[in-house]
């Protein structure tokens, strides 16, 4: 980020302005916009180097490194926004790596048009979140497209993390034996989303679940289980992860259907909407395979955190060359638990 | 879940299988074509055939809206979209039915996505033709009175559950007149698919398809009632079941068509009754008479042209019906030729008796239809049921907390 001249003729209108071209055109309207708007709310020590990157100490073990884009519609939905997603969301896949999450770089790509009060509400939310989690934005870029060539704002993050030597936690090392547990009920963001989408009215709004994980990772972890693998079940939902993990590991899984925690709201809109809470994506839960004689010791470890309450033990691991994730229904019939097909939910994160 | 738990309660599942074991011959098969594609998701979502003794046999039906439509239908919407320019709006389950030229709607709306803009700028005619996806044949009425400049088609396809919706549409558009609204029109009648089935060779002369009666349409019946099959039950000697989309609902007509079937009868029954009654919804069936009538012919995939088996917009309303306005006519074009759709509609072979099946044909990539929709027999199998072709049908399930033992 580039250096601010003072003397500005007049601030931002952050109520009733919006975003032009020249937010973008790496004049002086764009380093206002950096300077009353991203430093003031995002500001660090590293993000006030004002370079064009950011130069920040690393703790010793093996670098992990992690980016995703974030192109939700609509931008605030119950329970969060584009904002809180895009950290939350990076700070998870760094750290179902088994890595302490340290750092985040953030790329705004904004549309012209846009309210600058959406953009000072998105970025106090992105600021909300990594203070919560103590993961500073140490850089960050800004793009402005034309009017319709873009949908309000997408915003890319990338973070990054140490693991420790020995820690691997991996897709590939699910054994048959080991159990698989999920962290709390699943569907609520994707559902979130639709139910905002589609306009459905329900009593208690389901609101997303986006949380950052690395707390509670950081309590599996120090309960000393042996886990073989962690997985945040985003796009896809459980399904999709179980089957990739399924087919790294080359084993089958067996899933327990009444063992899904489902909460009822999140079970009637996917009832209404013909669609599969496994297939539904989250963003604050995630999935963890452990050895089976330690299954009790990572569930306790994991009720005991705010995250992990209703964490529960969901299915198990088996061999099977056809690398099938089965479930035996609620009904008492069996059934493949497939790869999702096609777009179940489209810009859902 | 109230109200949808009950229907699928493992308890009494457990309870309905044993009253089934015990009401089964064991001297003979039993052979049950659930007509509807709902049925079929159902059957298969919930693993009902686990739970039914070997020798009563499910046959999928042709009841799956999207599987029956032949690809010059989609050609024809595809070349609204492309040709005439217009807003062409589907539901979702046809977009990713393989078409002509490599196409299907979902390609087509990539590549107008990309020419769309292009096309615009060069002036040229077919500027702004686009596909979209819909929920709700509604946000197609608002679609078009959103962007007046535009002409919106709606694709409309289905049995009797989707026609009296249509029919309201094409009403609405009339009292608003809109100028820019049109439907294509291909909704298909499910009494002419089941007589198909039962004139087939395979049932009638050949004797090659056992079928021994009908779970008869859940949803197709709240509208037309159970009147329309008592002729199938009466001069086929078949009986039909109606039942409710419910893995209760399903064992509880087999175990109906059982009682049935060794009692020697062929009767309608009515397991749905809590949504179908004798005469159907009245006032659905007055508005689909007031805007459609029978076309003389239509064709069906699988089933081949069938006669007086389709609606089309009657000439009172001839402003909303997209074939007239934009002159687009059917073209019959021939199924891949390693497809077996066909022979899978009309219950003769059973998806894994494909050859491409779950191979060259599989839902990324299909082929044929019935791989496409949820409820195509072929996608319900490779998507919840092909672990029982794999061979491993030995593998059993422990409760929660126990490992599992291949």
């Amino acid at each position: 980020m580039n250096g601010v001249r003072k003397g500005y003729v007049r601030p931002l209108d952050l109520r009733h302005g919006a975003v032009d071209m020249t937010h973008g055109s790496g004049g002086r309207a764009m380093a206002q916009l950096i300077e009353e708007l991203f430093a003031k709310h995002l500001g660090n020590d590293f993000l006030g180097q004002r370079n064009d990157g950011a130069v920040m100490p690393l703790p010793r073990g093996r670098l992990v490194m992690s980016t995703d884009g974030h192109v939700v519609s609509p931008l605030f939905f119950p329970g969060g926004d584009i904002g809180c997603l895009s950290v939350n969301g990076t700070i998870n896949d760094v750290a179902v790596l088994g890595a302490t999450p340290l750092y985040l770089a953030a790329g705004f790509i904004l549309e012209e048009g846009l309210p600058l009060a959406d953009l000072v509400r998105i970025v106090e939310s992105m600021a909300r979140a990594a203070s919560e989690a103590g993961v500073p934005v140490v850089t960050g870029d800004t793009k402005v497209v034309q009017k319709g060539a873009g949908d309000g704002v997408y915003i890319t993050t990338t973070g990054v993390g140490v693991v420790a030597d020995g820690e691997d936690f991996s897709g590939d090392r699910a054994r048959p034996g080991d159990q698989i547990i999920v962290s709390g009920s699943i569907g609520e963001h994707g559902m979130a989303i639709m139910a905002q989408r589609e306009s459905l009215g329900f009593a208690a709004p389901i609101v997303s679940d986006t949380a950052a994980l690395h707390g509670l990772i950081a309590a599996m972890r120090a309960s000393g289980a042996a886990i073989r693998a962690l997985r945040d079940p985003t796009r896809g939902g459980v399904a999709t992860t179980l089957n990739e993990i399924a087919g790294q590991s080359g084993v089958g899984m067996m899933l327990q259907e009444s063992a899904l925690p489902v909460q009822a709201e999140v079970a009637a809109a996917c009832e209404f909407l013909g669609l599969d809470p496994l297939y539904v994506a989250n963003e604050g839960k995630l999935l963890a395979i452990v050895a089976a004689e330690d299954v009790d010791k990572l569930l306790a470890a994991m009720r005991a955190h705010p995250l992990g309450q209703r964490a529960a033990m969901i299915g198990s691991v088996h061999a099977d060359a056809h690398h099938f994730v089965q479930m035996t229904t609620g009904f008492g019939g069996r059934r493949i638990v497939d790869w999702l097909t096609g777009e179940q939910l489209p810009r859902i994160c | 879940m109230r109200f949808i738990d009950e229907f699928r309660d493992g308890e009494l599942a457990r309870g309905l299988a044993a009253a089934i074991r015990q009401a089964a011959r064991t001297d003979r098969d039993y052979a049950f074509m659930e007509f509807c594609g709902g049925h079929t998701h159902a059957i298969a979502r919930y693993g009902v055939a686990d739970l039914l003794p070997p020798s009563v046999h499910l046959i999928h039906g042709p009841g799956c809206p999207v599987c029956v439509l032949p690809i010059g239908r989609i050609d024809m919407a595809i070349r609204l979209a492309i040709d005439a320019g217009v807003t062409l709006c589907s539901y979702g389950d046809p977009m990713r039915v393989p078409a002509s030229d490599g196409l299907s709607l979902i390609k087509a709306k990539a590549t107008l996505g990309r020419g769309g803009r292009a096309g615009a700028a060069a002036g040229s005619a077919t500027a702004g033709g686009e596909i979209r996806m819909l929920y709700s044949p509604a946000d197609a009425l608002a679609l078009a009175q959103q962007h007046p400049e535009r002409q919106v088609v709606f694709f409309a396809i289905g049995f009797e559950t989707t026609t009296p919706p249509t029919a309201l549409l094409i009403k609405q558009a009339q009292a608003l007149d809109l100028r820019n609204f049109s439907v294509l029109c291909c909704h298909v009648l499910t009494p002419s698919a089941i007589a198909s089935i039962l004139e087939s060779p395979e049932v009638r002369r050949w004797g090659t398809l056992a079928l021994d009666g009908f779970i008869g349409p859940a949803h197709v019946s709240t509208i037309i009632g159970t009147r329309p099959y008592v002729f199938f039950a009466e001069e086929y000697r078949k009986p039909v079941v109606i039942a409710g989309f419910e893995p209760l609902d399903v064992m509880q007509a087999i175990l109906m068509l059982i009682k049935q079937v060794n009692a020697g009868q062929a009767l309608v029954e009515n397991e749905f009754s809590r949504a179908v009654s004798r005469d159907g919804n009245r006032k659905a069936q007055q508005l689909v008479s007031e805007v459609f009538e029978l076309r003389r012919s239509f064709a069906w995939r699988g089933l081949g042209e069938l006669p007086y088996s389709a609606l089309r917009i009657r000439r009172e309303f001839a402003d909303f019906d997209a074939e007239r306005r934009f002159g687009v006519g059917y073209q019959p074009v021939e199924d891949h030729p390693a497809c077996e759709c066909g022979a899978v509609l009309r219950g003769v072979k059973r998806p894994q008796d494909c050859r491409i099946f779950g191979s060259v044909c599989t839902p990324e990539n299909p082929v044929g239809s019935c791989m496409v929709s949820s409820e195509g027999a072929c996608a319900a199998h490779y998507s919840f049921g092909r672990f029982v072709d794999a061979g491993d049908g030995a593998v059993t399930c422990a409760a929660p907390g126990l490992a599992v033992t291949p």
